[in-house]
């Protein structure tokens, strides 16, 4: 037996039903007129079973009734997954705000950590897969210096936004939280495994579903609803108009949490959806310290400083924040040499105020210099 | 009556020694032509027929067998024409056979009995003096080629007649000179061309100075093709063992250069789609790819991307090696291949860069692109730069440094290199326990190096080809241990991971 908190008998049936029905809900949740996902799982199990399958769904309830907790038990074990469920202390209370909460969380990864959730701040940082550069540096640094300032960093690790706000609190050294659609055990999207891995060890990996469970589509908005829950502010990164993790957004309005979008160009289509969300009057996220002044109040940080600058180096930031990008650029807009220039841009990269893409360009990072060294 | 002559056959760069016999008997009229030859081999008969005639002399009306030995290899072109002209007009009693015996024949031959240069004059100059022959007898055409081999006598022939004088000793050519590897042939691109991308241009001072391979990647019209095509006229001219190792290849190839240009580095730049056989040599006989063509030059592969995968992943031991080897079941042939590469490629699938609002590239499509470019040769390329579109202000700037004065610094850090590694080697070559940190890093560097590792997730490799790049800029400054300035523009010069 994995050691770790402990489920009731009725909420592990309860989830047991809900992976039985798992193609009924699709049909339904899939269809337009249909009811939501998140809308059907907030019903008791007896609605639920009829809603989902008619007689059918009731055979199924007949079944998962029938079904011994000890079975479950031991799939638990043998696929090395704890099991929470909403009845135990070290169920996290913000999802107990929700109606719609999950019977049961199903994990990987040190349990201890669920008592984090209950204390410390929590951001959920989402955002679409298909990002741009733009938004997934955005999101990384977000991860990083959220994880830094010891706030616990919520995300879906999907492709893109997802992923990289993950890989920056793993940077930053930070607990991170994965909530997936399917079984915790599997890497879902299956590329993301390395990720996977190193979030079990280093944070914990969630879901409402039992080991094994395939990714229905179902499950992506019913997760959503999870993360929203966990998080005391959720930041959406970068999202095209109709974007699912807008969903997210709006879950989390719903909850009466705060809504974040980080500001994007107007002339990508690929922040139309964050740049409404703004419109709408979402709070306006330029960095790590907004969200941490959503989060814990005003002025309230850790201290996030570089080291102190020589002018030399100051001045080539100085370049980069007016938005020179390359060596060369920041070499003959100042007139030093393409070598001295390089040495100060791999200096500043060093000291963490730059950082470099994949194919060479330069650009500032939200660390700040410090207050002495600003003439 | 029996007569036989000397000549050499190639495989890959080398020559093997192939001895033609010809018996002319009695019998009913025939030529034939045996020892697995080729189609070309066997077209000889109708030449040697028609060049005897058109020549004066008499082509036998007998049985006539030429034999080409040893009778297991396979023998291939038309560079056997002379020899068998030559054994036949021997063993038909029209020329003595003794004065021949010390002497190796090379030649296609035209029906007017005029003689045609064939491949590989140079190595078969060179086998001859080590089968301890007096001379070579080659087209003329082909006899400065053949004269750099040192210790044998070259002898230019015109046409089949001064053969047969040669032979009766009624003539004798005057020995042709060895023409000189020194001073440069005609100017090669200049770099002055470069105009406005400091950064290109010191890449590229740094890749020649310490031969490190390069990959440059940015928009078509930044300029990418245009920097490698000047990369040969940096480097230090040939020396003599080098120019002799490149006209071998040339020679074997059928591609010397003219006398003028010895010591000119090859600059090979294969498109695309060329197959890795094309790229890194095969076929039956084996024939030398792109790389042995770039031996101890240049070899530019420009749309990296593009190349096929097998034709990539088929680079990897040449690059390691300096050598390919390529074995077929006769035989294995070793070629050389000691070339320095450069790769260009577009940033995206469309070429255009993501920042620009034209780029349709799905981030999906950049991200396999950019895994694509990473995997291809991503332990040995030492230098990864990203140029943009040089501005109008920088195009309209006067010419950059001209390549003289690049090459005179290049030359120094080269000797520096020599002088530390042993002549002839640079910091390309160097394996990562040669380079010991604690003796040749400064404390400030060693640190620098340090907070790499754990801030930009180096590897092991990766912070080995930076150490070998802060080496080759040290050298450049003329510095005895390498300091932190060296080790940081080393660092904008690493590879980075696809994000």
């Amino acid at each position: 037996m994995v050691p770790g908190p402990t489920a009731c008998d009725a909420c592990l049936r309860r989830t047991l039903l809900v992976d039985l029905l798992a193609p009924y809900i699709e049909r339904i949740a899939m269809d337009r007129r249909g009811r939501s996902a998140p809308e059907l799982l907030s019903l008791g199990d007896e609605k639920l079973a009829r809603a989902a399958g008619g007689e059918k769904g009731l055979a199924f309830l007949r079944r998962a009734s029938a079904t011994p907790a000890r079975e479950l038990r031991r799939l638990l074990t043998d696929s090395g997954v704890w099991a929470c469920c909403r009845h135990h202390h070290a169920y996290p209370p913000r999802l107990r705000d929700s109606r719609e909460a999950p019977a049961l969380l199903t994990g990987v990864g040190d349990h201890g950590r669920l008592g984090a959730l209950a204390g410390e701040p929590v951001a959920t940082v989402v955002g679409s897969r298909r990002a741009s550069s733009y938004g997934r540096g955005a999101a990384r640094e977000l991860g990083q210096l959220l994880a830094a300032s010891e706030v616990i960093v919520v995300s879906g690790m999907a492709l893109g936004i997802d992923a990289k706000a993950h890989r920056g609190a793993l940077d930053g050294a930070g607990l991170t939280v994965a909530v997936l659609g399917g079984g915790p055990e599997t890497s879902y999207p299956p590329r993301q495994a390395r990720l996977h891995g190193e979030i079990c060890e280093a944070g914990l990996v969630l879901s409402e579903a039992l080991p094994g469970a395939s990714s229905w589509r179902w499950r992506f908005p019913a997760r959503n609803r999870i993360m929203a829950a966990l998080g005391g502010v959720t930041v959406v990164v970068e999202a095209a108009a109709h974007s699912g993790s807008l969903i997210t957004a709006g879950m989390a309005a719903d909850l009466g949490r705060t809504v974040g979008a980080v500001p994007g160009p107007i002339n990508s289509w690929l922040s139309a959806g964050t740049n409404n969300l703004l419109a709408d009057g979402a709070l306006v996220v330029r960095g790590a310290e907004d969200v941490l002044d959503a989060l814990l109040g005003p002025g309230r940080r850790a201290p996030n400083t570089g080291a102190a600058l020589e002018p030399g180096l100051r001045a080539v930031l100085e370049r980069v924040e007016r938005g020179e990008r390359t060596p060369d650029a920041v070499a003959t807009d100042g007139g030093a040499g393409a070598a001295e220039a390089a040495a100060a841009l791999a200096r500043l990269e060093l000291m963490g105020y730059v950082r470099s893409d994949a194919s060479g360009r330069y650009e500032r990072t939200l660390l700040s210099e410090p207050e002495a060294s600003r003439p | 009556m029996l007569a036989a002559v000397r000549t050499f056959a190639i495989l890959g760069v080398e020559a093997l020694p192939v001895a033609v016999e010809a018996d002319v008997s009695r019998g009913l009229p025939g030529f034939a032509i045996v020892g697995l030859p080729d189609a070309a081999v066997r077209e000889s008969r109708e030449r040697v027929r028609s060049a005897l005639s058109n020549c004066g002399f008499e082509f036998p009306l007998r049985r006539i067998t030429a034999n080409l030995a040893p009778a297991d290899l396979r023998k291939a072109g038309p560079g056997f024409d002379l020899a068998i002209a030559a054994a036949l007009l021997a063993a038909s009693g029209q020329i003595p056979v003794a004065s021949l015996e010390r002497l190796a024949l090379a030649g296609e031959l035209a029906l007017d009995g005029s003689i045609r240069p064939v491949p590989g004059a140079l190595p078969m100059a060179e086998a001859a003096r080590q089968a301890g022959l007096r001379g070579i007898a080659v087209a003329a055409r082909a006899a400065p080629e053949a004269a750099l081999a040192d210790g044998v006598d070259v002898l230019p022939l015109e046409r089949l007649e001064q053969l047969a004088a040669l032979a009766r000793g009624q003539w004798s050519p005057a020995p042709v000179a060895a023409p000189s590897t020194n001073g440069r042939g005609p100017a090669l691109p200049d770099l002055a061309d470069v105009r406005g991308q400091p950064s290109l241009r010191r890449a590229l001072e740094v890749a020649a100075a310490g031969g490190h391979s390069m990959l440059v990647t940015g928009p078509p019209g930044a300029g990418k093709t245009l920097a490698a095509r000047r990369l040969p006229s940096i480097l230090p001219p040939l020396d003599r063992e080098e120019a002799l190792e490149v006209t071998r290849v040339a020679s074997a190839c059928g591609r010397a250069p003219p006398p003028g240009r010895l010591c000119e580095r090859p600059f090979r730049a294969p498109h695309h789609t060329v197959s890795a056989a094309g790229l890194v040599g095969g076929g039956n006989p084996p024939r030398p790819g792109e790389v042995t063509l770039a031996h101890r030059g240049v070899l530019m592969l420009d749309e990296l991307a593009e190349f096929s995968r097998r034709a990539l992943e088929a680079l990897r031991q040449p690059l390691e090696e300096g050598r390919v080897t390529i074995t077929r079941a006769a035989h294995s042939v070793e070629l050389p291949c000691r070339f320095q590469l450069v790769a260009a490629a577009n940033p995206c699938p469309c070429g255009r860069g993501t920042e620009d609002e034209d780029c349709n590239c799905s981030p999906l499509e950049v991200k396999r692109y950019r895994t694509r470019l990473s995997g291809a040769l991503a332990d040995r390329i030492d230098i990864a730069l990203a140029v943009e579109q040089p501005s109008a202000e920088a195009l309209a700037t006067g010419p950059g440094e001209s390549s003289a004065v690049v090459r005179d610094r290049v030359a120094e850090a080269r000797r520096r290199q020599g002088e530390r590694l042993g002549a002839g080697r640079v910091n390309a070559e160097l394996e990562p326990d040669a380079l010991n940190p604690r003796g040749e890093l400064d404390d400030e560097a060693r640190e620098m190096l340090a907070a790499g590792h754990a801030r930009l997730r180096l590897s092991g490799r990766g912070n080995h080809r930076v150490l070998r790049v802060a080496r080759t800029i040290a050298d450049l400054a003329g510095a005895e241990r390498v300091g932190a300035a060296h080790v940081g523009e080393a660092l904008t010069m690493r590879r980075r991971a696809p994000d």
